[in-house]
């Protein structure tokens, strides 16, 4: 007789043992190192470290390994890891002003202070497969000795470069932000639930840790015309390393315990005024751990968009709607309850048979019904 | 909230000195009126005088920048615009009533016409289907809609039947007063007189107490008792309607009449 | 691995933050309390919700029992079962007397539930109005403000439409007079256990970050009209299996022409009453 709950437990066994016969491949050939993932395939571990919501590229690299390459599923075992760590303090902010930068563009000025640093970018390869990388890439030395600067000693050159969003403030034609909040004052989203509507420390944590696919599609919606009225234009896009630097409480004193390396984007509007406010440029932010350009610039829009209901306005697209944009941003969310259909419903789905066929058979009894009542 | 419950000797809703700016500009400021029970007080003027605005602040769906409007409810004569949100819409539902200018902001679109006028009724606390569906026919009938309509969709409605839809979904729960944005505007004329003559039966019948805005001069003598000219925001001529219609004193309210008004 | 996991997967402080959740939704019955559920190694949607609840309320001296759709082995209850195994070495069982927390998803045993014993609920959705009102500070509202109006009229609708109360899982209840809640995707059959139950029902969501509990000895009633009262499913055979027709039956394709039997969903209540049948 066929039962089908029975034997769960061996088959979610040999399920396992399968999947990872499948990770590891034939045995001819040589097993990947987290190593190699952590340095080879590095906008791989920044983007799961990003969306991981865990500065960690060893843990990243392990996670990219463990899924195959399936990068939501490598998101999700960090953030599972990240939930079992203890939290020693907050460190201060960042300050990405002092950014050691690797890469360093403006859209707006042709020549700013500290100069554009195309840095490491695939912006002007041409996208030709390189069919030949894959065998000689280990033989190929040829870029050492390109007399190109390495970009750490490159970095320490241009140590400080100014924001170009500075330069417009000075210029009058840029306000501070309004809604910046103080040192140590932000909301945690990660210790809090998301509440609507959500105040910008939140909205940007959402967007940093949102799926870059999300954000991606979002975004180019808005400059589609779904949610914005008028071209924007990417005031500063920077990637580099920063100081993390903490006040242990034993010591009282800040010390530095490590950097990071970040992506910084300033994207800009132009407002024409209103009662409130005289007419300038507005500011649209993102910072993502990494190098991740697409998303850095993706959550800018996305910042300016979500402002839309503070200053007012009509909320009338997806893009401009907090709750839309931030209640399904989140992929390990997303993924999880899309694919939770995969788990047995057998018990709901009798309930909804039985409803069918006693709505079938009552059809009848009820048109007899309706014929008797004196409407 | 004063504590007096329903005084007789109250008007049934008080204006008073009420305002409201956006930014430097004028929504509409230093009203002052009063509505008693069962009359109808009809606001005229040309788009853009502060009618609506007006009637948002006292629906509550506006706030006031200053100013009181002053509700004779079941649970005393209350200053709408200081009541607490959970008050407020308990008032809402149950003893005022709004008709919006556009049928679709004021009904369910995916719900029945018997399920538009029972909603308010289990809102309130209802749980009889056989009542619930009786009260819907009469409500169906005093709006002159077809009873076999009960099940349809106000999607499959006539513009003019979908007026008189949400009319009956708001009216089903004896509202002390209802508050009507343009009802007419946006329907041809066959239909807007079908229309004014439910709302006149209604009015006679149920001695129902109404604001009405409308820009529609005609509508206005059909329907109100008594009439406000509105120009810039502001209350510029009061008065019977039948008064103001044909003997207008302010040249704003000549020009109005005679621009509107077709022997 | 090398890394060391705590007594039961969460951190102390965030299983203290956990209990403390609860009690707040034990104090009022039916009300959905937000918290800082944290992301766990099984995905949303699959149970992180009552995995947590789980997780901050096991002992070393507990008992565990793990069900889906009424089956101690179905896979997701099997992969619980195992991470509750590896990280917090409890005692699991498959009888519903021997358990002290029962985890659930979809299903509330057919034997009946005692005092002292914790019922734990995996919940998708939480909300009851979210297809009638998904904006979240609306329902909010609605629930502060008992505007239950639109519920009644999703039922109205129903029986205008189809004769009848068209939900047959998560059917709306309402909990001591004064919230409606979701009594998650239980088959609408299970309702009626909720009512005065001597458990404590709990209610995990951890994608929507929200507990609410059913208390013991608390009133659960199905929603419904005085004229169109809640009715239960109705099966017009037997289980296949043991006979029972006072159980919750699921449906069997034996063949690919249509062939089917009938069997209890509940695995344990079947194997009992076949056992006491054979001695």
């Amino acid at each position: 007789m066929y039962v089908a709950v029975k034997g769960g437990e061996t088959a979610v066994k040999n399920s396992r043992k399968l999947v990872a016969k499948t990770r590891r491949g034939p045995a001819s050939i040589p097993e990947i190192t987290t190593e190699q993932i952590e340095h080879q395939m590095g906008l791989a571990v920044d983007r799961v470290m990003a969306e991981g919501a865990l500065y960690d590229r060893n843990a990243a690299a392990a996670a990219i390994k463990q899924a195959q390459g399936d990068m939501v599923e490598a998101i999700f075992l960090v953030r599972a890891f990240r939930t079992t760590l203890k939290r020693f303090g907050n460190t201060k902010p960042v300050k990405t002003d002092q950014m050691r930068v690797l890469r360093r563009i403006s859209g707006v000025f042709k020549d700013i202070p500290g100069g554009q640093i195309l840095g490491p970018t695939y912006d002007y390869t041409h996208r030709l497969i390189d069919f030949e990388g894959e065998g000689n890439g280990d033989g190929d030395t040829s870029f050492a000795d390109t007399g190109i600067d390495d970009s750490d000693a490159l970095a320490e050159r241009f140590r400080t470069l100014p924001w170009v969003v500075d330069i417009l403030k000075k210029q009058g034609l840029m306000d501070d932000d309004g809604e910046t909040v103080g040192d140590g004052e932000a909301e945690d989203l990660t210790r809090r639930p998301l509440k609507i509507p959500a105040n910008r420390d939140i909205r940007l944590q959402n967007l940093a840790r949102g799926d870059e696919g999300f954000l991606l599609a979002s975004a180019y919606s808005i400059q589609r015309g779904f949610g914005l009225d008028r071209h924007p234009f990417l005031g500063e896009l920077r990637v580099g390393h920063v100081d993390v630097m903490y006040v242990p409480p034993e010591l009282g004193f800040e010390i530095k315990i490590g950097e990071i390396k970040l992506t910084e984007c300033f994207m800009l509007n132009r407002f024409d005024g209103s009662r409130e406010k005289p007419p300038g440029l507005e500011n649209g932010y993102g910072l993502v751990f990494g190098q991740s350009e697409r998303k850095a610039m993706s959550m800018a829009l996305l910042d300016r968009s979500l402002k839309t209901c503070e200053q007012g306005g009509e909320v009338r697209y997806p893009a401009q709607d907090q709750e839309f944009i931030l209640s399904h941003s989140d992929n390990v969310e997303s993924s999880g309850f899309v694919q939770h259909l995969k788990l047995p419903h057998y018990v709901d789905f009798q309930s909804e048979l039985v409803f069918l066929r006693n709505l079938k058979n009552g059809t009848k009894a009820k048109r007899k019904k309706k014929v008797e009542s004196p409407v | 909230m004063t504590g007096m419950l329903n005084r007789v000797d109250l008007p049934l809703l008080k204006v008073q000195n009420l305002s409201k700016f956006y930014g430097g500009t004028i929504g509409c400021h230093d009203i002052n009126f009063e509505v008693a029970e069962g009359e109808v007080v009809g606001i005229v003027g040309e788009s853009g005088s502060g009618k609506s605005t007006l009637l948002k602040c006292i629906a509550g769906t506006e706030t006031p920048t200053n100013g009181a409007v002053y509700f004779n409810s079941l649970f005393g004569f209350i200053d709408l615009c200081q009541a607490d949100e959970i008050l407020l819409r308990k008032i809402n539902r149950t003893q005022t009533g709004f008709v919006t200018q556009n049928p679709m902001d004021g009904l369910r679109m995916n719900i029945s016409a018997g399920g538009n006028i029972g909603e308010r009724l289990m809102a309130n606390g209802m749980r009889n289907y056989g009542q619930i569906r009786d009260i819907a026919r009469e409500w169906l009938d005093k709006v002159e809609i077809d009873l076999s309509r009960i099940d349809d969709l106000p999607t499959t409605f006539s513009g003019g039947m979908q007026q008189r839809l949400q009319i009956a979904a708001n009216l089903v729960t004896d509202p002390k007063i209802i508050l009507m944005d343009e009802p007419t505007s946006g329907l041809d004329v066959s239909v807007q007189a079908r229309l004014i003559d439910v709302l006149r039966k209604l009015v006679s019948r149920l001695k129902l107490s109404m604001i009405l805005v409308t820009h529609d001069l005609a509508v206005a003598r059909l329907l109100s008792h008594r009439l406000y000219v509105m120009k810039k925001g502001k209350i510029v001529e009061s008065g019977l309607s039948d008064q103001i219609l044909d003997d207008p004193r302010e040249p704003y309210t000549q020009l109005l009449v005679s621009s509107i008004l077709k022997p | 691995m090398s890394h060391q996991y705590n007594f039961a997967y969460l951190d102390e402080q965030t299983k203290k933050m956990i209990r403390r959740t609860m009690l707040k939704a034990v104090a009022i019955p039916g009300f959905q309390v937000p918290f800082g559920g944290r992301e766990m190694p099984l995905p949303y949607g699959w149970g992180t919700g009552g995995i947590q609840l789980t997780a901050s309320l096991l002992g070393r001296d507990d008992t565990l029992k793990v069900i889906d759709q009424g089956s101690d082995d179905t896979v997701n209850a099997v992969s619980i079962k195992d991470f509750f195994r590896k990280t917090a070495d409890v005692a699991i069982t498959e009888s519903t007397r021997a358990a002290t927390i029962i985890q659930t998803r979809h299903r509330i045993p057919e034997i009946p539930l005692s005092e002292g014993q914790i019922m734990v609920y995996q919940v998708p959705i939480p909300e009851p109005l979210q297809f009638i009102e998904p904006r979240r500070p609306e329902a909010e509202k609605m629930h502060a403000f008992v505007e239950y109006g639109a519920m009644y009229v999703k039922l109205y609708e129903d029986i205008a439409r189809h004769g009848r109360i068209a939900m047959s899982f998560d059917y709306p209840v309402h909990v001591n007079g004064r919230y409606i809640m979701s009594p998650s995707p239980n088959p609408k059959f299970d309702n009626p256990k909720l009512h005065m139950s001597p458990a404590l029902h709990l209610f995990g969501a951890g994608r929507e970050k929200r507990i609410y509990a059913v208390p013991p000895f608390t009133e659960v009633v199905s929603l419904d009209f005085d004229d169109y009262p809640f009715e239960l499913e109705r099966w017009k055979g037997a289980c296949a299996l043991c006979g029972s027709k006072k159980s919750f039956l699921d449906e069997i394709l034996t063949d690919d022409q249509g062939t089917r039997m009938f069997i209890c969903s509940d695995t344990e209540f079947c194997r009992r009453a076949r056992e006491k049948e054979a001695s």
